[in-house]
């Protein structure tokens, strides 16, 4: 399976907001080395998924036509670690969406088992993509949209809500 | 209506923000690539920034214009932007101060052209089209 850092998304608003699910389990490979007896979830991880759940939303505004590519994390902060057991819920709203290009700024929420509500405030990141040019990058990729292709393409038909359209 | 001064302070934030500099690092004549270090993608960020910042709307390639010089093969001759380029270049500028520019217009030097002076006199420009005509303003601003 494709690097992908979300479970399933919870909510989908299209081209305003998302929201996310992620289960951190300790079987995840990297958690041997990330760290020896200590595993916490690798902070550029958790901004992949976040980046994911915001390229999702950004790339599906526009049918998922355009390549939505990150092209900048202007800013991220981390408040505490995150840990093999926990469920994480990436939560991602539209700043502003433009032919060019989008913003989104996200939150990454944690919640230990058994915990109610939506857990606590753990990542915040504002995170900018571009919209590879049309007629450059058919010259460098062809017609393929590389970004929502094959296995991630089947795999969102998978985890976007019910009545979601996923990438034709 | 925000003054000049106004203008230029939300400015500055925005390039704080978007280039992660120190405030005291951004004065009017800086420009953005040689002293604030923007790179490609920064400018396509200010962009954004400052759509939000002022509620105004900005087109594609009118702050940063991609290819000036491209449509017609007179705007540049052996390096530098001809008579032609120049009248393009304040045509498609009205807001830059080229009176420096013009005396040794090596087209290699066009970034110098983009200061934070150049993007608050573009913002003054805006800002007062979308006082003038409200509902050209973009929704959600």
């Amino acid at each position: 399976m494709r690097w992908l850092w979300i479970d399933r998304f919870l909510d989908f608003q299209r081209g305003k907001s998302a929201r996310a699910l992620k289960n951190i389990s300790l079987a995840e490979e990297y958690f041997a080395d990330h760290f020896p007896g200590y595993p916490v979830m690798p902070a550029p991880l958790m901004v992949e998924g976040l980046a994911q759940t915001g390229g999702i939303l950004v790339g599906e505004a526009n049918d998922f036509r355009e390549k939505v590519v990150l092209a900048k994390v202007p800013y991220a902060r981390f408040h505490r670690d995150v840990v093999p057991g926990e469920q994480i819920v990436y939560d991602v709203e539209v700043l502003s969406l433009r032919p060019e290009g989008a913003v989104v700024q996200g939150k990454i929420f944690a919640r230990g088992p058994g915990e109610k509500g939506n857990g606590e405030l753990v990542v915040e990141a504002e995170i900018f993509f571009a919209h590879l040019d049309q007629a450059r990058s058919q010259q460098i990729f062809g017609d393929r949209n590389f970004v929502f292709s094959g296995e991630l393409k089947t795999a969102l038909q998978h985890i976007l809500p019910k009545g979601q359209n996923p990438p034709a | 209506m925000p003054t000049r001064d106004e203008i230029f302070t939300k400015v500055s934030e925005t390039l704080v923000e978007a280039l992660n500099v120190d405030a005291d690092e951004v004065k009017p004549e800086s420009t953005l690539q040689g002293d604030l270090g923007a790179e490609s993608i920064d400018f396509l960020d200010i962009v954004f920034r400052l759509e939000r910042e002022f509620g105004i709307k900005i087109p594609r390639g009118e702050l940063f214009p991609e290819s000036i010089f491209q449509g017609d093969p007179e705007f540049v001759k052996d390096g530098k932007v001809t008579e032609k380029g120049l009248s393009e270049l304040r045509a498609r500028m009205p807001f830059a101060d080229i009176s420096d520019f013009e005396k040794d217009p090596q087209v290699i030097k066009i970034g110098e052209l983009f200061t934070v002076e150049l993007i608050t006199r573009y913002v003054e420009i805006k800002v007062k089209e979308a006082a003038a005509n409200p509902q050209s303003a973009p929704q959600g601003a």
